[in-house]
């Protein structure tokens, strides 16, 4: 543990990238595999199920430093993380204990993941007697663990590359290696940096390969000759592998999700063995595109019933080819990858979302990405503008000879977005949010107008800096009308313009829309509730998305 | 006996303030830090100690009358002495005494031990008036051996990769003692900043032993600073005065940085826990040893600091500074004025 926790600090106590991943190499390269694996799992932000309430975690705090409920409230607003407030207020060791210390993975184990299915008494106990073992950076970075409030400024590819250079293998095979099902084991850590590549585990998805967000002009990305366009779809990103006579279908989420969408797998079925496509898995209704939502719906049900299946088909829009007859194809160029997959998806490359406009729900489940050919930049602008109408998101912009890179790679894909729907909504509810910010009222409830009525429409969380959080917490105190629980009914006083992605009719919301994704764009401090939108600016909204 | 007033703490039996932030007919200064000593009173009353220093910050048509501690004054029936408050070179409590009745202003203070001033030393009283700017349980100092010996640490590994070392620490007090603490560590040359450099100089001239120093300003064009050490003011963070050290590691010496996000905000590669504040314990038991019935607190984590102690039965009062929310940046920032 407490090699890990100076690794944490190395990490943390570094602006320096380059710092930050020599710090990580040199652990793997001398940690124990056990250790090193569990290290792996952490830093690319893996987390066991919540184990412990932080609040509870707070508790035994208290009670341990002597530290009254108010006060330790007092210290967690300076401080602004829980964990970190604890271990700050722990006492010292008294007398430093004779035990051996403890790897890592010991820690895990033996006592982090036994958490889970103890007594509430029997946790404290263990968090106790943990507290007494560990000192302070140690007892931070616990606290971390067992709240599930693990984090540290690197990416799962810094991690990657760390174990790149600690183990001398290149980086696309490491992240490979780790995608998927990987578990922290003293062997998988050991398989993860063998030399030998002949990966034995068929079902493995290559690391998806990330678009960042368009930034300059269009022009700055030189001869629109060069690139092509198509949809940025609003689904689940996904690859859909065909290997040995099985399929698989795993999510950019890391989830094996093959049983999810039967239709995929019988499309997939008829692929010839050695496949691997990247694509969207949409809901589809007769040749369009159905609302995010209704996937939602069909992700929620836990068995797939034939009334489901009917009312949300399922189509992969495929966009690109990662194994051919079992030969990695992503150091090829996007078109060579693209003809090869027009031709294994025996699609002519046209617009397939013609050839399927008038085919029922039961139409092809696998379907070619349409390409929007540009010849100027103006094309690609006029496409944009018409995203909404094809319930796209935007626009993905490739370049003709990129390669499939890994991970988020500045410079041959781009993704451009459609400005978010943007309403100036008035806050009216407030709640504790979760994990670290449990002390503090961070989930709101927004309305807008309606006469002289106000109508809750969205709930947001995010958006806001922690000074503006720790600022409205304190307003949020003492301008409460109501309380119910937690949640607090609060003076309607401050306004904020939310963005969202979608909006659609919903009967269930007092409002009569749900909107998707909504968070909080800025505070508008210059505007007063009386100015914030109305109910007929949501209306203006959902009649212009249909 | 005492009040606060506009222009500042007022005791209007003996007519003097204490640290007043306008001008006033005389002025008791607590010590040199640009919060507590303001230009522009008549007559200023002040520690031997610290009379070097003060002179550099007050300028040199100051009025400046210096009393050796334990030494006390009768003004108006009113016995007045200075305290050692062991925050900076020449920090004083003020003691005052009136019928028996007995009040000490803390000014800032810290009772772990410094070799750059003298030894705070508790006073008994009936009224405490108090700092609290670490006033919460948070903050509690490790030993300063350990935090020194961290920065050595650090200096030589950056010394190693032929990188420069440079800490940030208040120009007044903290850079000194980080010069005090980096004696016989066996660091080359140290090189300070200005602001810094001037008022070194004046503790010299006090008789404090410190690590020898050389500014950066007298240094000939090109020269290079690799395994260097550095002392500067923190206002010199992010200024184009920093390009002549090359590849550098920036690190801070300050209370503060007992909060990881303290150091993140400033991003900073390291952050050393050194503070001349009393940290948290040491707050309550001085409070404790000082067997006052009535506390005022001042400057830092009041309304904490007061509920803490009315929970414990004392009878405890917020008192309002000028300097509401001000925090050891406050001084820092007031230094860099006095010295331009
Ligand atoms: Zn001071
Ligand atoms: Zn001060």
């Amino acid at each position: 543990m407490k090699r890990f926790a100076q690794l944490y600090s190395a990490i943390d106590s570094t602006t320096s990238t380059n710092r930050k991943v020599d710090a990580m190499a040199e652990y793997f390269a001398s940690a124990a595999p056990a250790d090193a694996a569990w290290a792996v799992y952490f830093l690319s932000g893996g987390r066991p199920k919540r184990l412990i309430g932080v609040r509870r975690v707070a508790e035994w705090a208290m009670a341990e430093s002597g530290v009254p409920p108010w006060l330790f409230e007092e210290c967690y607003h300076a401080v602004g993380d829980l964990a970190e407030t604890i271990a700050l207020l722990l006492p010292d060791h008294v007398a430093p204990h004779a035990l051996l210390p403890r790897p890592l993975h010991d820690w895990v184990e033996n006592v982090l993941l036994p958490l889970g299915n103890m007594s509430e008494d029997e946790q404290r106990q263990a968090v106790l007697n943990a507290w007494r073992q560990l000192d302070g950076t140690e007892r931070f970075v616990w606290n971390k663990l067992i709240t599930g409030s693990f984090r540290v400024g690197v990416s799962g590819q810094l991690v990657v590359r760390a174990l790149a250079r600690a183990s001398n293998i290149d980086e696309g095979v490491i992240a490979h290696r780790l995608s998927g099902h990987w578990t922290p084991t003293a062997e998988s850590f050991s398989a993860l940096i063998e030399p030998d590549s002949s990966d034995a585990d068929r079902s493995r998805p290559f690391p998806f390969y990330l678009a960042y967000a368009l930034e300059g002009e269009l022009e700055s990305l030189g001869n629109p000759a060069q690139w092509q366009a198509e949809w940025k779809w609003d689904g689940i990103r996904s690859q859909v592998i065909r290997r040995d006579g099985q399929t698989y279908i795993w999510t950019r989420g890391g989830e094996l999700a093959t049983d999810r969408f039967p239709e995929i797998v019988a499309a997939a079925n008829a692929l010839p063995d050695g496949t691997v496509l990247d694509g969207e898995i949409m809901p589809w209704m007769n040749g369009a595109a159905m609302p995010f939502a209704q996937l939602q719906r069909r992700i929620g049900r836990k068995k797939l019933g034939p009334r489901i299946l009917a009312e949300v088909p399922i189509v992969l829009i495929a966009y690109d080819l990662l194994e051919l007859e079992g030969r990695d194809m992503r150091a090829a160029p996007l078109t060579v990858r693209r003809a090869a997959l027009a031709n294994i998806c025996q699609c002519d490359d046209g617009r397939p979302e013609r050839v399927s406009r008038h085919e029922r729900s039961e139409g092809p489940a696998l379907l070619l990405s349409p390409i929007i050919t540009l010849q100027t930049w103006s094309d690609a602008r006029a496409a944009h503008a018409g995203s909404r109408d094809h319930r796209a998101e935007g626009l993905m912009l490739k370049r003709l000879d990129s390669e499939y890179g890994v991970g988020r790679r500045k410079g041959s894909w781009w993704k451009w977005k459609v400005q978010p729907f943007s309403v100036d909504a008035v806050m009216i509810y407030a709640q504790p949010g979760h994990g670290r910010r449990a002390l503090l009222h961070t989930d709101y409830t927004f309305a807008v107008r309606d006469g002289d009525a106000l109508v809750p429409f969205a709930k947001a969380y995010s958006g806001l800096t922690d000074t503006e959080i720790r600022e409205l917490d304190a307003w949020i105190r003492r301008h409460t009308i109501e309380k119910f629980g937690p949640v607090r009914h609060v003076e309607p006083v401050h306004v904020f313009e939310l963005h969202f992605e979608g909006i659609q009719h919903s009967p269930r919301h007092k409002s009569g829309v749900a909107v998707r994704f909504p968070r909080i764009a800025r505070w508008r401090t210059d505007k007063t509730a009386s100015e914030a939108d109305t109910i007929e600016t949501l209306r203006t909204l959902l009649e212009a998305a249909k | 006996m005492l009040q606060t007033t506009e222009r500042g703490l007022y005791c209007s039996a003996a007519d003097v303030y204490i640290d007043p932030w306008l001008p006033v007919e005389r002025a008791i200064i607590t010590h040199a830090h640009g919060d507590h000593a303001r230009w522009g009173s008549r007559h200023y009353l002040a520690s031997r100690e610290g009379g070097r220093v003060l002179r550099t910050r007050l300028g040199a048509d100051a009025n400046i009358e210096l009393v050796d501690f334990g030494e006390s004054r009768n003004i108006n029936g009113v016995s007045i002495s200075l305290v050692p408050a062991g925050h900076i070179l020449g920090s004083a409590q003020v003691r005052l005494e009136h019928n028996g009745d007995v009040w000490v202003v803390s000014g800032d203070y810290k009772t772990e031990p410094d070799p750059t001033c003298s030894a705070f030393e508790p006073v008994r009283c009936n009224t405490f008036i108090t700092e609290s700017t670490f006033g919460l349980p948070i903050y509690r100092w490790c030993a300063q051996e350990e935090t020194f010996a961290g920065m050595r640490a650090w200096w030589a590994e950056n010394a190693a990769l032929g990188r420069a070392s440079l800490v940030y620490a208040y120009a007044l007090g903290k850079a000194q003692r980080v010069l005090a603490g980096m004696l016989d560590a066996g660091i080359g040359p140290i090189y300070t900043h200005g602001a810094v450099e001037r008022l070194t100089i004046d503790y010299r001239k006090s008789g404090v032993a410190l690590h020898p120093t050389s500014a950066v300003v007298a240094q000939p064009r090109g020269t290079t600073y690799a395994g260097s050490l550095i002392v500067a003011p923190p206002s010199a963070a992010g200024s184009t005065w920093l390009r002549r050290f090359g590849d550098l590691s920036t690190a801070f010496a300050s209370g503060w940085m007992q909060v990881r996000g303290a150091r993140r905000r400033r991003s900073l590669d390291k952050g050393f826990v050194l503070s001349d504040h009393v940290d948290w314990p040491a707050l309550i038991d001085t409070i404790s040893a000082t067997g006052a019935e009535r506390v005022w607190v001042t400057h830092g984590y009041r309304e904490q600091v007061v509920r803490f102690l009315r929970d414990k039965g004392l009878d405890a009062h917020s008192m309002a500074s000028h300097w509401e929310g001000e925090d050891e940046q406050g001084p820092a920032v007031a230094d860099e004025e006095a010295i331009a």
